[in-house]
């Protein structure tokens, strides 16, 4: 259990040492903060969007231990001993990772708002399943809600990487 | 050198791709500023009510809170984006009108405080019986929501064009069909959200915004501040679709609250209060009465319409307007008339949604032809050719169409889905349908009366040549006019895109645009910017003329290098000539504005629906109906589209993307819905149900050739014109699949199951 502190209210908060793309930060937040919340307003990482607050549109999609997550859906208090990753930890240098460029190279992008959310569910997929078919793509970001794509390149997009990773067994080509 | 373009019609990636992908791009809900406040406006619980007391003391007093306004506390001019019928005030001063009409606002440390604050404000209403039926809404017993709108009327249309019941007299075969509409939202993933400052009499306001433009004129108008004293930008916005078009109150509630704090205020919906301030797509009862010769060839029609407004105009005054204007396009006929009650109910306004009152008219027509070619034993495409307009003609409504390649489309469409082999040999329960569509590039004229050019452009050349920057009003909201612009710069200056910027959408440090609506910018803001590169290059040839020692009619510049046409290794840089030209001259800038030509006819409403160029669509889709449970599977989708000169052609194709899954969420599944006392059952993305990637079907995008002779290098809309012909389409395949007409939208599953219960009782 982190250890409590007390505001001059009497209010609990609770401290936590939060593990964002590879970093540790210490804070003192309440019970009820989102994950959402302290990511963007306390870490300014607002690359992890809000569009609902309720777990429906997948916009704040964070990973945990390399799992996508709703991270309004999630306090902070319970990402703490756990490795989060959020967009902006997805391409460590200035260099974009493979998916990043094939979102734009795909013109899988329009409003964007959805699109960090998006990538950070195609990275989990194709970590874990680096040949999906079309099908387990469409299931892999169906928590995510895009309004302006229909989805066509965003779909495109991730099966686009997972065309070019190494075929299964490790043959070489 | 080539002949051809070097840098428009290339699918070169998106300027805000990178930030985009990085989590980099700071929309307005991101921005942050020392001392900002958090805002949220309390809104009514009640549909219709009459404000007996508003007590704001114990708000007050709570810790953190920075301030509590109501009507008191901002002025109270009236307010609304169709300067005929503003009807709107900041806060509600005698009556609320709907569930969620504004009341008072807070100022807080943060969100928590805001939301505590809301729970102590106290209001005392009469709570009024509502009008929330829109076909009740002009029986004479019925309330009023507005004294000065007698009979819950808010805009009455009454066009007669030649002589329709001369027609349906002379007409082989005559039909009426009734179709409604629902309410859909546009549901953009961005919530909206404002954060207000002043410096002294200056006003800052960053905001989601799709209009600029006409915020700064509302703002400026309602605070009685000079345009020039009010600032309003946007960073990146997370998608519109007409939502975002007219002030929201978060705009003014803000600068009100900023303005008695004197510090930033961040205001922002949420998803169920984005659903409750609304402004989407209307709900209307729409009769269509067509008459056709023995050929099928359309001698006249009839459109008597009924629209649920809402509580305020919002932009429906334009919206009911569209409604009738715009069946006049895709088919060529002489005779039509159109009535149209856009009717106050007391529910959330209504106003633009993608396709601004068309796509449901256009839903109903093409139901309506289809079931004309059944009567007449005719293919649905055989029909729909037989009608189809050509290039160079004038609608009834006096609207004249320049381009037009719709019948090449519908060939194609027909081609590529392999219509003839399907329409006859598909299984029981699979169907395939085709739906038209049309839309204008952009609006004759602007929404409030004004002689502002539509659009204008500045281009500024770093000193030594190495970038260029396009200064525009034009707004990106996520459909890619940033990068679709920066390619016409440099196009018309002879330059690269790599080396282009971009400032846009700023009021002060980019020049005037109307914005992103009405599918205008890149017909509208691109000929602006075409203007402005070619004003730039001018410039440069003249400066290298002498240099190179020939006339400047010998010389042009393509891809960073100007050269002599005649004897192109006789050349020298763009930079190199751009850095003389600072040196000698000066800043080296470009300019450009563009105002449409004189449009459409001189009746009354005569402006909406006209424009430089028309899009046309031919879409169709297959789908598979479950016979049990009414379940529709959309399985493929097909869309030909006579754009004009593409300019992007990976950005166009990914907007048919979008334009067709929004049009078939709304067939399929989209539906605002309420229950008996106006509040909204189902404002969340779970309930109310916008497609998830596993809804879309294989999708098929493709063009046919074309050249508007009214536009910039020859380019018409897209985004907007192939959401139109989309719910036609898709019920027209359910009917092929179900042998049941569905009439109302969505065509849900429930509909269908009792649609082909009853076809089996009968």
């Amino acid at each position: 259990m982190p250890e409590v502190l007390r505001d001059s209210q009497g209010s609990k908060h609770y401290l936590i040492n939060l593990n964002v793309n590879g970093d540790t930060y210490t804070l003192a937040v309440k019970g009820n903060a989102l994950l959402v919340n302290v990511l963007r307003d306390w870490l300014d990482f607002t690359g992890t969007k809000k569009g609902c607050e309720l777990g429906d549109c997948g916009s704040c999609t964070v990973l945990i231990d390399g799992k996508p997550v709703n991270s309004c859906m999630v306090l902070a208090v319970e990402a703490e001993g756990h490795e989060i990753t959020t967009i902006e930890g997805v391409s460590p240098s200035d260099k974009l990772d493979r998916l990043q460029e094939s979102f734009i190279a795909n013109a899988a992008i329009q409003c964007g708002y959805c699109t960090p959310g998006m990538i950070l569910a195609g990275k989990a997929l194709l970590t874990h399943n680096p040949h999906p078919t079309e099908m387990e793509v469409r299931e892999a970001i169906s928590g995510n809600l895009c309004r302006c794509t229909g989805y066509v390149n965003i779909v495109k997009a991730i099966l686009a990487v997972a065309d070019e990773n190494p075929p299964e067994g490790g043959e070489s080509a | 050198m080539n002949d051809g373009y070097n840098v428009i019609g290339k699918s070169v990636g998106r300027i805000d791709g990178k930030v985009k992908v990085t989590g980099q791009a700071k929309y307005t809900g991101d921005l942050r500023f020392p001392g900002m406040l958090v805002g949220k406006i309390l809104t009514s619980p009640y549909a219709h009510a009459r404000i007996l007391s508003i007590d704001t003391s114990e708000a007050e007093k709570l810790p953190g809170v920075k301030a509590v306004i109501t009507h008191k506390d901002v002025p109270s001019l009236k307010y609304g984006i169709s300067p005929a019928r503003w009807d709107e005030n900041i806060f509600c001063i005698e009556k609320v009108l709907f569930v969620g009409d504004k009341i008072a606002a807070v100022a807080a440390v943060d969100e928590e405080t805001v939301y505590k604050a809301l729970k102590l404000i106290k209001v005392e209403y009469e709570v009024l019986p509502a009008v929330l039926d829109p076909l009740k809404a002009m029986d004479e017993d019925t309330p009023w929501l507005h004294a000065e709108y007698p009979h819950n009327i808010n805009t009455e249309i009454h066009q007669d064009f030649g002589n329709v019941e001369k027609a349906f007299a002379e007409s082989f075969h005559v039909r009426t069909d009734r179709f409604v509409g629902q309410r859909a939202y546009q549901s953009p993933i961005e919530p909206h959200s404002a954060i207000s400052m002043w410096d002294g009499d200056k006003l800052t306001v960053y905001s989601s915004t799709q209009s600029p433009h006409y915020f700064q004129y509302y703002i400026a108008r309602q605070f009685g501040l000079p345009m020039g004293n009010v600032r309003v930008l946007k960073t990146y916005i997370g998608g519109g679709f007409g939502g975002k078009l007219e002030p929201t109150g978060l705009e003014f509630a803000g600068a009100a609250l900023a303005k008695i704090t004197g510090r930033p205020v961040r205001m922002f919906y949420d998803r169920h209060e984005m659903f409750a301030h609304n402004r989407g797509r209307h709900r209307q009862y729409m009769e269509l009465k067509t008459g056709v010769d023995k050929d099928g060839k359309i001698l006249g029609v009839y459109a008597n319409f009924l629209m649920d407004g809402g509580a305020y105009t919002s932009l429906g005054v334009a919206s009911a307007y569209y409604a009738g204007a715009l069946l006049t396009i895709p088919y060529d006929f002489a005779n039509y008339r159109f009535d149209m009650y856009r009717v106050y109910t007391n529910l959330p306004a209504c106003g633009a949604q993608r396709g601004h009152g068309h796509p449901q008219p256009r839903f109903a027509f093409e139901s309506h032809m289809d079931n004309i070619a059944h009567d007449l034993r005719l293919d649905p495409i055989e029909l729909r050719l037989r009608n189809a307009r050509k290039p160079g003609t004038i609608t009834p409504n006096e609207f004249k169409v320049n381009s037009c390649a719709l019948e090449a489309a519908v060939e194609k469409a027909r081609a590529i889905s392999n219509w003839d082999e399907k329409r006859n040999n598909l299984p029981k329960g699979r169907g395939i349908g085709i739906g038209l569509g049309a839309f204008v590039s952009g609006a004759g004229y602007p929404i409030y009366r004004t002689n502002l050019p539509h659009a204008a452009a500045i281009i500024k050349v770093n000193e030594d040549g190495s970038s260029a920057t396009l200064y525009t009003g034009a707004v990106d909201i996520g459909q890619g006019s940033d990068t679709v612009l920066c390619q016409m710069a440099a196009e018309a200056m002879g330059y690269t895109f790599e080396k282009m910027t971009i400032v846009s959408a700023d009021t002060e440090a980019a020049p005037h645009d109307f914005g992103a609506y009405a599918s205008r910018q890149t017909l509208m803001s691109g000929a602006a910017v075409k203007q402005a590169g070619e004003d730039v290059k001018k410039q440069l040839l003249e400066l290298a003329a002498p240099s190179l020692g020939i006339n400047v009619a010998e010389l042009d510049c393509r891809d960073e290098v100007i050269y002599v046409k005649k004897s192109p290794e006789q050349q020298r840089t763009f930079a190199e000539v751009a850095r003389e030209f600072f040196v000698k001259k000066g800043p080296l800038v470009g300019k450009g504005s563009y105002t449409p030509p004189k449009l459409g006819g001189k009746f009354k409403g005569a402006a909406v629906g006209t424009s430089p160029a028309y899009s046309f669509a031919a879409q169709v889709t297959e789908v598979a109906v479950d016979p049990e449970t009414g379940e529709v599977n959309v399985l493929e989708a097909w869309d030909v589209h006579d754009c004009g000169k593409v300019i992007n052609p990976a950005l166009l194709h990914a907007q048919v993307h979008g334009a067709f899954f929004m049009g078939m969420g709304e067939s399929v599944w989209e539906e605002v819905l309420f229950d008996e006392n106006g509040k909204i059952l189902n404002a969340n993305l779970s309930d109310y149900r916008v497609p998830t990637a596993l809804d879309m079907p294989q999708f098929h995008s493709e063009l046919v050739d074309s050249y508007e002779p009214n536009a910039p290098w020859g380019v018409k809309e897209v985004g907007e014109g192939a959401t139109t012909p989309t719910m036609g389409s898709i019920a027209n395949a359910i009917y092929h699949a179900s042998g049941v007409r569905i009439k109302s939208l969505p065509i849900s599953p429930e509909k269908i199951w009792r649609a082909l219960k009853e076809q089996r009782e009968e």
